[in-house]
């Protein structure tokens, strides 16, 4: 069954057609990959799905419900999770802290308990505390667990995104370049940690330039050019498409 | 009498007061960036529904207990102010949310007068004379004299002050707030009900002016519809001296601002041999906040401000 389902979707800012019929769905478990020329729409996709951007027209259904008109904490809640192609981090929280702001959108406790610090509201702290230093462990980064998140190195901080993600409990991650700006090393791990990350049932949406990367961890791709799907098959299939060679390396087809 | 010990307890009684006035503009202008300049207003609302509720009781039943008395007013103030602060923020402040900065600010303005001029109608324009709840008892430190009410201004606004930061630092809410403070878009990435928090912002902060009113109100004996303006500019000058949007800043601000006004009224007039009497003490926080404003407008512990103004 599809998890995400987008039909048809429309994003024109002014004169702009950001997005031009856009329509996919990804399963459970499938690791999608998105890819593209530079402004091709994949982060204006991301902003319409999270419930940042209402798209022009067309309808994303997540789980069975229309994701259209809620808002961003809501879309949150119901499982879609996202890092950020241009890190942002609550600078200057610490990296336990960031973590435990992914907790919001699946506790319960009000703004009255914590004024008076209440008996539910203290152990629900406990748990939020303890589940928040376990994803700092699984993406790796527990030694750093007190450190202000500006002060962490690059790498880090993309691990931290990742972590404060997860700690939202997605059925939805989506990644926006989450291999920018890392070395060869690092990506061999954040590769390692996306494949963990599906086989614990979490299905991936990802957007990368890393061609490498890409055509090693997704099951299909699809490709976006002047805000349209030009193409979605398996990797091997994709980069063999005219079409998708013609969007990357210009020129006229042949 | 010791003058400068008793000038220092003067102004940490006053400054207590600016301390907890100050917390509510930088809360807000820490979450929103706006400077809610209503927000001296809702600390004379707090005054004035307190006095109130008082002398409805005192009128109904005269011997009522003075704590009952003070407990029961405090609680409809404080109500009557959070309340207040959530209708503002829903109805003028937050459709203007992603206009130009100057709108909001004007607005801000607009409302303050409005709510000065809806207090006067009901309260008049008389200055209220505040009934002696408490017993007079004075205590000696240091040489120098301070009365109960003092004393009690002095705990409360410090437990206050204690608890929210204890609750900024240490609670999911607090957590929820400083995310929203950082970045409204990723909080609500994250599933942060931004637009509760900042409500909640602005409630915490009015709840806290509105105690401060009381205890205005309380030290002075009177109340009066315009109250809120000169007391708002102050804290306001405490959370600029503080550095705007830091929470220690405002309380170290607002203790600073209370000991400068207080110590340099009372030296003032032997300084100046007589030209210059106590009631230049008002001249002293505008000197300060524009000796600030130049020289270091961050702030005594500001950092942000330059990121977002």
């Amino acid at each position: 069954m599809a998890l995400l389902n987008l039909r048809e979707i429309n994003k024109k800012f002014g004169g702009i057609h950001a997005l031009n019929k856009v329509s996919l769905t990804i399963g459970g478990g499938e690791i999608y990959g998105l890819i593209g020329p530079n402004g091709a729409g994949k982060t204006t996709l991301f902003n319409v799905i999270t419930g940042v951007y209402l798209p022009s027209s067309g309808d994303v259904e997540f789980n069975g419900k229309s994701l259209i008109g809620r808002k961003p904490y809501q879309v949150a809640m119901m499982g879609i999770a996202r890092t950020f192609q241009n890190i942002r981090l609550f600078q200057n929280m610490t990296a336990l802290e960031n973590v435990m702001i992914g907790t919001h959108a699946k506790t319960s406790a009000g703004p009255l308990g914590a004024i008076f610090n209440t008996k539910s509201t203290r152990s629900e702290e406990r748990l939020i505390r303890s589940q928040s230093r376990d994803w700092l462990e699984y993406v790796g980064i527990s030694s750093q667990i007190d450190y202000l998140a500006k002060n962490l190195s690059y790498g880090d901080q993309r691990r931290l995104e990742i972590a404060r993600a997860l700690a939202t409990q997605p059925k939805l991650l989506a990644l926006d370049e989450p291999a920018a700006g890392m070395n060869a090393t690092e990506t061999d791990e954040l590769k390692l940690l996306i494949q963990r990350i599906r086989s614990d049932g979490v299905s991936i949406l990802l957007i990368e330039h890393d061609v490498k990367l890409i055509m090693n961890l997704c099951d299909r791709v699809a490709v976006l050019d002047y805000g349209q799907k030009i193409a979605e098959d398996i990797p091997s299939l994709v980069r063999q498409d005219p079409k998708v060679i013609q969007a990357y390396l210009g020129g006229d087809l042949p | 009498m010791d003058i400068f010990a008793q000038q220092v307890i003067n102004g940490l009684v006053l400054g207590s007061v600016y301390a907890l006035v100050a917390l509510g503009y930088t809360m807000v202008y820490g979450i929103l960036g706006l400077i809610n300049f209503a927000h001296g207003e809702v600390v004379m609302i707090g005054a004035m529904i307190a006095l109130a509720v008082v002398s409805a009781l005192l009128a109904v039943s005269p011997d009522m207990s003075p704590f009952t008395l003070i407990l029961i007013a405090s609680a409809a103030a404080i109500l009557v102010c959070v309340f207040l602060a959530f209708l503002m923020e829903r109805l003028a402040y937050r459709p203007l949310r992603n206009a130009p900065r100057l709108a909001p600010l004007i607005t801000a303005i607009g409302i303050s007068i409005l709510l000065q001029n809806i207090a006067m109608i009901i309260w008049g324009r008389k200055y209220k004379m505040v009934p002696q709840i408490f017993p007079t008892e004075t205590h000696e430190i240091f040489g120098a004299s301070i009365t109960s009410v003092q004393l009690f201004i002095v705990a409360i606004s410090g437990v206050l002050m204690v608890g929210l930061l204890l609750v900024v630092h240490f609670t999911k809410l607090g957590r929820a707030m400083r995310a929203t403070s950082e970045s409204q878009r990723v909080a609500g990435l994250m599933g942060i009900n931004v637009n509760k928090i900042i409500s909640v912002t602005f409630m915490i902060g009015a709840a806290l002016g509105a105690v401060a009113g009381i205890l205005v109100a309380g030290n002075y004996s009177v109340a009066h519809y315009s109250m809120g303006f000169m007391l708002g500019l102050k804290a306001f000058t405490a959370a600029v001296l503080g550095g705007i949007g830091n929470l220690g800043g405002a309380v170290l601000g607002g203790l600073l601002l209370g000991l400068i006004e207080s110590i340099g009224a009372g030296y003032i007039g032997n300084l100046t041999g007589g030209f210059l009497g106590s009631n230049y003490q008002d001249v002293f926080a505008f000197v300060v906040l524009i000796v600030v404003l130049v020289f270091r407008p961050t702030g005594i512990m500001g950092e942000r401000v330059s990121e977002r103004a």
